[in-house]
């Protein structure tokens, strides 16, 4: 045993070594959640194109990391070594700073609740729609069967769940126990409860499970763009939640790689006209007017509710709702 | 045998017997193994050549492809070294913790592949017993390289090691102990006569260890960080692609781990055509 450690360590050091001489070159590594990847493909490429002309002496280089929102935070923490964070909901994020990674105020620190681009929860159903889903209270009509992750262990079902939520409690005479029971008997038609946003689409899609898939509008968008327009459609409810994937630069990573600057001028970048067409081409809504009102034939039209003025941000959602003993452990499958 | 011949309806339901069990075991097989590596290449190419060749051109995928050959080529010789040098310990020596040595040599098999995984950033996290040590050093192993290494070394640990101490055990050691008293010095002896005796066994091991260290999923899915170009290696490639509904080009890149897969049965059916005999001799005296 001896022996195979010694040489166990020695392999370490080699590559160790021979990591730490490839890595002279600028980078900034962009931790990401999973369907963004042709987003921040074409956003890289412009920012790459502006930033290496006017700083021709160091060139820069962007890696992209991918995976679950919530398991890319706990790979941060654990030492991924992010510049900047993309990730899915705010809640993540606040992990990071709760690990003092980044400032606790970090939301603030850019335009728009730190969120250059927005989405929405929106209905995936078949073909032609055979079950007539055009809205939230279609969902709980006998015979319907919905398919949506568990919002314990997804952050996007999370999303789900509270759109679900926010339409009953918005309607007239709306109460937070009518909200309870919509949301109850919504969770009673789903037959399977997938612990990740890609296992409900692949039970939806593959499997064939389910007449309608709860899921953001982008990836509603990219799976349909990937399985051919035939096959499935978008139904827009009348309400729905403005899904809000925050962005932050991870100032502790950032400030020990010295990459505090560009990281800064690329989440900004974002913001800029030339970003938020990239954005709505990519089938999330942009937050620029006038790059808004050019892509509106694309976007339905409906009405959004924040998280902050409805459930009074994540903090506060993600204790009531989705704690151990929250509202969903008291309406769900279990109880 | 011949008992079973001796009557006319015996032999015949004897080989309903049979032709029954190979017809059980083609269909098995046929719907486990075949399908699915059929549905692999089928999906690959559903867009066609041109579109196959596009994704397996592009940068993503070629570093793919050469991070997993380059955690490969780090990984197997270790295990190669380590391998012979257990079953070396494990069958000349006599000592105190042999069989508890042994028993960890099979603890990979038994492990969870991803707890493995999560092992090590528990060990070399940025939270974990040595991550700020290692950090203040400037020294990375989770989601670098080095962590996929280590987690491919673990996993692929007992291939070589199961595959000589049965052999090794059942060939003894008179013929090394011969050649030390003819004079032969230690290493004389070790590739004059260990190496000639155990080289097929070893490879095979070697062969069996490689295709494990290029396939291993779960263990580098949790050390990796999933960095684009940097720490991806051809299984989590394929995961990533699938995860972003790129559905054509994950099967794509799993059709080169299915090639490996086909060219890793093709070398083992050569090895066991060629010198069957001697690896038999593994399976029948050693156990």
């Amino acid at each position: 045993m001896k022996r195979s450690s010694l040489l166990l360590f020695a392999a370490v050091l080699l590559s160790g070594m021979t990591l730490a001489g490839t890595a002279a070159a600028a980078t900034l590594l962009n931790v990401s959640y999973d369907p963004t990847r042709e987003l921040y493909r074409d956003v890289d490429t412009a920012f790459l194109a502006q930033w290496n002309a006017s700083h021709p002496a160091d060139k820069l280089a962007i890696r992209m990391s991918h995976g679950g929102s919530g398991k890319q935070a706990r790979s941060v923490v654990d030492g991924l070594p992010a510049d900047v964070v993309t990730l899915a909901l705010a809640y993540d994020i606040d992990a990071l700073a709760d690990r003092g990674l980044l400032a606790e105020d970090w939301q603030k620190r850019l335009p728009d609740n730190s969120t250059p681009y927005t989405s929405t929860i929106v209905f995936l159903v078949r073909k032609g729609n055979p079950k007539g889903i055009r809205d939230w209270g279609d969902l709980i009509k006998p015979g319907v069967q919905v398919i949506t992750p568990n919002p314990k262990t997804s952050g996007g079902a999370r999303w789900n769940f509270l759109a679900a939520w926010g339409y009953a409690r918005k309607l007239p005479g709306g109460t937070d126990d009518s909200a309870k029971a919509f949301v109850k008997a919504l969770f009673q038609h789903v037959p399977v409860l997938d612990t990740g946003a890609r296992g409900a689409t692949n039970t939806f899609v593959q499997r064939g499970v389910g007449d309608v898939l709860l899921a953001w509008e982008n990836e509603a968008f990219l799976a349909q763009k990937e399985l051919g327009k035939g096959a499935f459609e978008i139904v827009a409810p009348s309400i729905s939640i403005l899904a809000e994937p925050p962005v932050a630069v991870v100032d502790k990573n950032a400030q020990k790689h010295g990459t505090q600057a560009v990281a800064e001028a690329y989440l900004q970048f974002l913001y800029t006209p030339a970003a938020q067409e990239i954005i709505a081409r990519n089938f999330y809504r942009p937050r620029l007017a006038s790059v808004e009102a050019k892509y509106s034939a694309q976007f339905p039209k409906l009405k959004l509710f924040t998280i902050d003025d409805t459930f009074g941000g994540w903090r506060a959602a993600q204790k009531r709702f989705f704690a151990d003993g929250g509202v969903f452990d008291q309406i769900g499958p279990g109880s | 045998m011949s008992g079973l011949h001796a009557t006319r309806p015996l032999s015949w339901r004897h080989r309903l017997l049979r032709g029954t069990l190979i017809a059980l075991v083609m269909v098995f097989m046929a719907v486990l193994v075949l399908l699915p590596l059929a549905a692999v290449f089928i999906e690959a190419l559903s867009k066609g050549v041109a579109a196959f060749m596009d994704v397996l051109a592009q940068p993503e995928t070629v570093s793919s492809i050469k991070l997993t050959l380059l955690v490969a080529v780090l990984a197997v010789p270790l295990n190669l070294v380590f391998g012979v040098a257990a079953a070396w310990a494990m069958t000349r020596f006599e000592f105190r913790g042999k069989a508890l040595l042994g028993a960890f040599i099979d603890l990979p098999f038994s492990v969870s592949p991803v707890v493995a995984g999560l092992v090590y950033v528990l060990l070399f996290g940025a939270q974990g017993w040595f991550g700020p040590w290692l950090s203040d050093h400037g020294v990375t192993i989770i989601f670098a390289v080095p962590g996929l290494v280590l987690a491919t070394v673990f996993i692929t640990l007992p291939f070589v090691a199961r595959e000589l101490i049965s052999l090794m055990q059942a060939q003894g050691s008179e013929e090394e102990e011969a050649a030390r008293t003819l004079g032969a010095s230690g290493w004389q002896m070790f590739f004059r006569v260990t190496l000639p005796n155990i080289r097929w066994a070893l490879l095979y091991g070697v062969l069996l260890c490689n295709a494990r260290a290029m396939g291993e999923f779960g263990a580098v899915s949790v050390v990796s960080g999933h960095i684009r170009g940097l720490t991806t290696t051809m299984p989590l490639e394929v995961e990533m692609r699938y995860n972003e509904y790129d559905y054509m080009g994950a099967f794509a890149v799993a059709s080169l781990l299915g090639l490996l897969a086909l060219l890793t049965l093709v070398v083992k059916a050569l090895l066991e055509w060629r010198y069957g005999d001697e690896l038999a001799a593994r399976a029948t005296r050693g156990h």
